[in-house]
């Protein structure tokens, strides 16, 4: 019986133990979050497709069977008939008798190229004006509020414009090329990483912690840097995430205004599929090769940058 | 409600003002300046050098702003390079074939896209649930023109279902009145003329919704999904209410609220995308003519258009806005 | 025949990957037409969703497992489809929400969401169904009731709101009402007028009022039976006064010792019970509350705990229950002979009213041997 009764108030105790402890642990918010996110098969989806991206724009140039830019095959070339897919070339070659299959694989560093680059653009320039702008609001006070004023009223105006035709005017004053396509993408998306980065940094100077933070005498700016933007970093990161898949695809519609790149040695997914829509008839792999290129791709960024969104979200954690 | 209405057109003037001064430097910092956006890129060292005199481009900067605005105010946008016609003849010509694209494209929208979403929020994790978001996921990462193309391809060349391009079967001598060419067939009782123009519409207007249609199941979907699981929705079912007045009176009029912001934010998707279907569609409107502006270099036009759009942009929004507070009476009050 | 009674009721929800949650498990009790009865635990008890079980209110989702048996005058609220089960709720049944902003609809005007329930169980319509709900917001006591039908939820305050929900819960003469802590979130000079509308409304109208709450000052003032829950089980069950006066159950016990008191000493502490409502037992193990009890012994652990039935109706489920003070086997033998026919008030006890007994040692002999067949004590005999 005391036997029995010692192991039964063992039980009692490991269990009482292990409730206290599951207490303690306190998961942080990014190790749930990447919990959740391992869990979640929309975003194993995204990670593979943007693993596989991401490699062959790598160490694809270096594995490809032939230059892209030279035009080996431009005698098979016949208008409205260029040669097929075939040993030598995997998918072809294009109107001027170049490798596709390589283009493909040195259009993607490209393709990534354009995507980070814009997006790094908005990031820096967005969080830059929306996080002088939350700073301000912050720290109130007439000029806070002055500053942060401004600041909002120039985003409107750059939001005023539909974004492609704010990247038109952009491109019209900067003349076409990669770097253009890269700056106008990036500049439509300011308007977006300020207006999230003040938002959620204003939602987060209003909670309650840096009420008791303010309370304990910790200095303004120290609250900022150490509790505001750490905490309002996760949605612009899931923005930034989202935000690659649309500026490759405006990169693209950039590229068929013929806006784009206009070096035809580095080929680049977009340039291609907006060259392609000539060929349309006579080699509709051209355009459809690129365009499942963009679509896969965009699609990667998005599941993933969707599904970090909802491992994120407070109101989902439970 | 006026007075709301009043105070929002007053919030309009520092973001229009604002506008203002980033085109009037835009048309400054262009390559060549603003000779060349009067001249093209044809003018002689001679001409160019008259038309900077006449621009008065040597006067102070300040003087050379506020002559523009009285210009912009006056809607005097300057002449065409390419057609040498008045940019605001231009517009008005070309703006009804727009705004009944899009028009029709947000129809196609809202009208399966609501539905849509409202289905699949309410058969979470079924088929049709999995199907629509996975299809709206791939709807947004289509471009746009490469999806025109397709359709063009298919329906229209192989087909033949519907025709490739233009507005109108221009044989049909059909009778304009007011540019609307769906509408003139109606008011001239030109049922043929009408129904070709509609025809005419549908795989451009079909290409143009895909982003808004995605986006607008996306957020019916979750709106619907987050407003099942309000505390009123639960009074109204604890009341015995029918689900048909669930559903109807709670429901779907509080899910509505996303949705109605989105649609203003969406004009501005479909003005975008405007450009990229009437490209592919040969489709006389605006859009197509800002493609051409931007091959030819017709800066005053690309610049007027780009002008015109933004306060048209920032009007619908402002409408959007105040029917949004006729739906929701906490806006109404504030 | 009681108006409600609940049997065995259980819930759990089953999701994939995580383990099944039994957030009600074998909740069992009745309400009396008229009768005013409590509800009380810590949150997450299983008490609201008791109260959502018996409407029908649960969300809907995969996993989700309803049993035992819910009898509303004869009917099992349970077993019914959706549509008599829409119109049993609202007019047979109604319920009260804990908060009131969140549980208006905040697009309609407050008349419209007082008249649809008219319309739809009593059939008024237009200026017919608007001079009811006048008639409901004054009987609620909302000033101007006329021009209040055409306010939205947020233009009314928090107090009125609750008004407002109540009427629309008393609009068809409900024979039990269900309320679910609809007092928490108002503030506590609010709080009291709600609890007396609520009283004043099932006194005239003869309504059962099921009272869901934490507050057992709420419970105090209210009800005449209550029904303490723990992890989803009822622990105790008893008349208001002998609860107050003798609570048995040892978490009862730790509920009455966590309340401030003003007639405490100065240097007195507060008895928290220590530890959270997360550190349970699975019930099929031992007692629940066993790893936060402060009598706990090796027999709690045994297994679940039986339901003690004890001499005066209540009952309680303990095997080493607290003991009752001062109370000789004599007194005991009395009362057992008085009690079933003597009601709450003939419980005599030396003990000052709402005392709450000394703080329960671990193998604290129970000073009343016989009180109730608690294991405990057989086996000391």
């Amino acid at each position: 019986m005391t036997v029995t009764a010692g192991k039964k108030r063992e039980k009692l105790d490991r269990l009482a133990e292990l409730a206290a402890r599951d207490d303690e642990q306190g998961v942080s918010l990014w190790k749930e979050a990447f919990r959740r996110l391992r869990r979640n098969p929309a975003a194993i989806v995204g990670a593979v497709i943007l693993t596989l991206f991401v490699l062959v724009a790598v160490i694809g140039p270096f594995l490809v069977p032939h230059p892209p830019e030279a035009q080996l095959w431009k005698g098979e070339v016949r208008l409205g008939d260029f040669p097929g897919p075939r040993a030598e070339n995997w998918f072809g070659t294009d109107q001027l008798g170049r490798d596709e299959f390589s283009r493909m694989i040195v259009g993607a560093r490209q393709t990534l190229l354009v995507g980070v680059v814009s997006t790094l653009i908005g990031l820096a320039i967005g969080s830059l004006i929306g996080g002088v702008a939350g700073a301000a609001a912050g720290l109130g006070g007439r000029w806070g509020r002055a500053v942060d004023n401004v600041l909002m009223r120039f985003i409107d105006m750059l939001l005023a414009m539909p974004s492609l035709l704010l990247a038109i005017s952009i491109a019209a004053l900067l003349g076409a090329g990669l770097t253009t396509v890269m700056i106008a993408v990036g500049v439509v998306s300011v308007p977006v990483f300020a207006r999230l980065l003040r938002g959620s940094m204003i939602a987060q100077s209003n909670s309650d912690y840096v009420l008791a933070a303010t309370s304990l005498g910790v200095k303004k700016p120290k609250i900022a840097l150490t509790h505001v933007v750490p905490n309002s970093l996760a949605p612009v990161i899931v923005q930034a995430t989202l935000t690659l898949a649309t500026a490759i695809i405006e990169a693209a519609a950039l590229s068929f205004l013929g806006l784009g790149n206009n070096d035809a040695s580095i080929p680049e997914w977009g340039v291609m599929l907006a060259d392609a829509q000539s060929y349309l008839d006579s080699a509709p792999r051209l355009a459809v090769l690129p365009a499942l290129a963009i679509i896969v791709t965009a699609l990667g960024f998005t599941l993933l940058g969707e599904a970090m969104r909802e491992a994120l979200d407070p109101k989902l954690r439970k | 409600m006026f007075r709301f209405i009043v105070r929002r057109l007053l919030q309009l003037i520092p973001t229009l003002f604002g506008l203002s001064v980033l085109l009037f430097i835009w048309l400054h910092r262009l390559p060549g300046g603003p000779e060349t956006a009067i001249l093209g890129e044809r003018g002689t060292p001679q001409m160019r050098a008259a038309i900077r005199r006449s621009l008065g481009l040597d006067e102070p900067i300040l003087v050379q702003y506020a002559r523009f605005l009285r210009r912009m105010i006056k809607l005097d946008l300057g002449t065409s390079t390419s057609t040498k016609r008045a940019v605001t003849t231009e517009f008005l010509e070309r703006f009804p074939g727009t705004v009944e694209l899009t028009v029709m494209a947000m129809v196609i929208a809202i009208g399966i896209g609501i539905p849509l979403g409202y289905l699949a929020a309410r058969r979470r994790g079924r088929f049709l649930d999995h199907a629509s978001v996975g299809g709206s996921l791939i709807g947004i990462c289509i471009p746009v023109f490469f999806l025109a193309y397709v359709l063009k391809a298919i329906f229209a060349e192989n087909l033949g279902w519907f025709p490739s391009s233009g507005r109108q079967d221009p044989t049909l001598g059909a009778t304009r009145v007011t540019n609307f060419f769906v509408l003139d067939g109606l008011m001239t009782r030109e049922w043929d003329a009408a129904a070709d123009a509609l025809w005419h519409l549908v795989l451009p207007a079909v290409a143009l919704a895909s982003i808004p249609l995605a986006i607008i199941v996306r957020i019916t979907r979750a709106s619907v999904l987050e407003v099942l699981n309000e505390d009123f929705v639960r009074t109204a079912e604890a009341k015995g209410l029918t689900e048909r007045t669930v559903r109807g009176r709670h429901v779907l009029r509080n899910s509505m609220l996303p949705v109605v912001t989105s649609i203003g934010l969406l004009t501005g998707g479909l003005l975008s995308g405007a450009v990229l279907t009437e490209t592919v569609f040969a489709y006389g409107g605006i859009g197509a003519f800002i493609y051409e502006a931007i091959s030819q270099r017709d800066y005053p036009v690309l610049m007027g258009f780009i002008l015109i759009i933004a306060v048209v942009y920032v009007l619908v929004n402002l409408i959007v806005d105040l029917s949004y507070s006729v739906i929701d009476p906490r806006v109404r009050v504030r | 025949m009681a108006l409600l009674e609940v049997d065995d009721l259980s819930v759990t929800f089953a999701r994939r990957g995580q383990r099944t949650v039994n957030a009600v498990d074998g909740v069992s009790f009745s309400v009396d037409a008229g009768e005013v009865v409590g509800l009380v635990g810590e949150s997450g008890c299983g008490k609201s969703v008791t109260s959502l079980a018996i409407m029908g209110l649960l969300p809907k989702q995969p996993g989700l497992k309803v049993g035992g048996k819910a009898v509303f005058d004869g009917t099992d609220l349970l077993q019914l489809d959706d549509r008599s089960r829409r119109d049993i709720r609202g007019r047979d049944v109604a319920m009260i929400f804990q908060d009131p902003l969140s549980s208006l609809n905040p697009v309609i005007p407050i008349g419209l969401q007082v008249t649809e329930v008219l319309t739809r169980h009593r059939g008024m319509k237009g200026a017919a169904a608007e001079k009811e709900a006048v008639a409901l917001l004054d009987r609620v006591g909302i000033p101007d009731p006329r021009r209040r039908l055409k306010e939205y939820p947020h233009q009314l305050s928090g107090g009125m709101r609750q008004r407002a929900l109540i009427a629309m819960a008393v609009a068809c003469q409900p024979r039990l009402l269900i309320a679910d802590e609809p007092t928490t979130a108002l503030d506590v000079t609010i709080q009291a007028q709600i609890l007396e509308l609520l009283k004043d409304l099932v006194r005239d109208s003869g309504t059962a009022l099921v009272m869901i709450t934490h507050d057992l000052g709420v419970v105090a003032g209210m009800c005449e039976t209550i029904n303490v829950l723990y992890a989803g089980k009822v622990v105790e069950t008893a008349r208001r006064r002998p609860l107050f006066r003798e609570p048995r159950h040892p978490y009862t016990v730790g509920l009455l010792g966590s309340v401030p008191r003003l007639d405490a000493g100065r240097g007195e502490r507060l008895n928290p019970i220590p530890g959270s409502v997360r550190d349970v037992l699975p019930w099929v193990e031992g007692c629940a509350f066993a790893p936060r009890c402060a009598r706990r012994v090796d027999e709690c652990v045994d297994g679940p705990p039986e339901l003690v039935l004890a001499h005066d109706g209540r009952s309680y489920r303990c095997v080493n229950p607290a003991p009752v003070p001062g109370v000789t086997p004599d007194a005991a033998q009395a009362l057992y002979r008085e009690a079933p026919a003597a009601g709450e008030d003939a419980v005599p006890t030396p003990a000052e009213p709402g005392a709450v007994p000394a703080q329960a040692v671990p193998n604290d002999p129970p000073t009343v041997p016989g009180f109730g067949p608690a294991p405990r004590e057989e086996e000391s005999q």
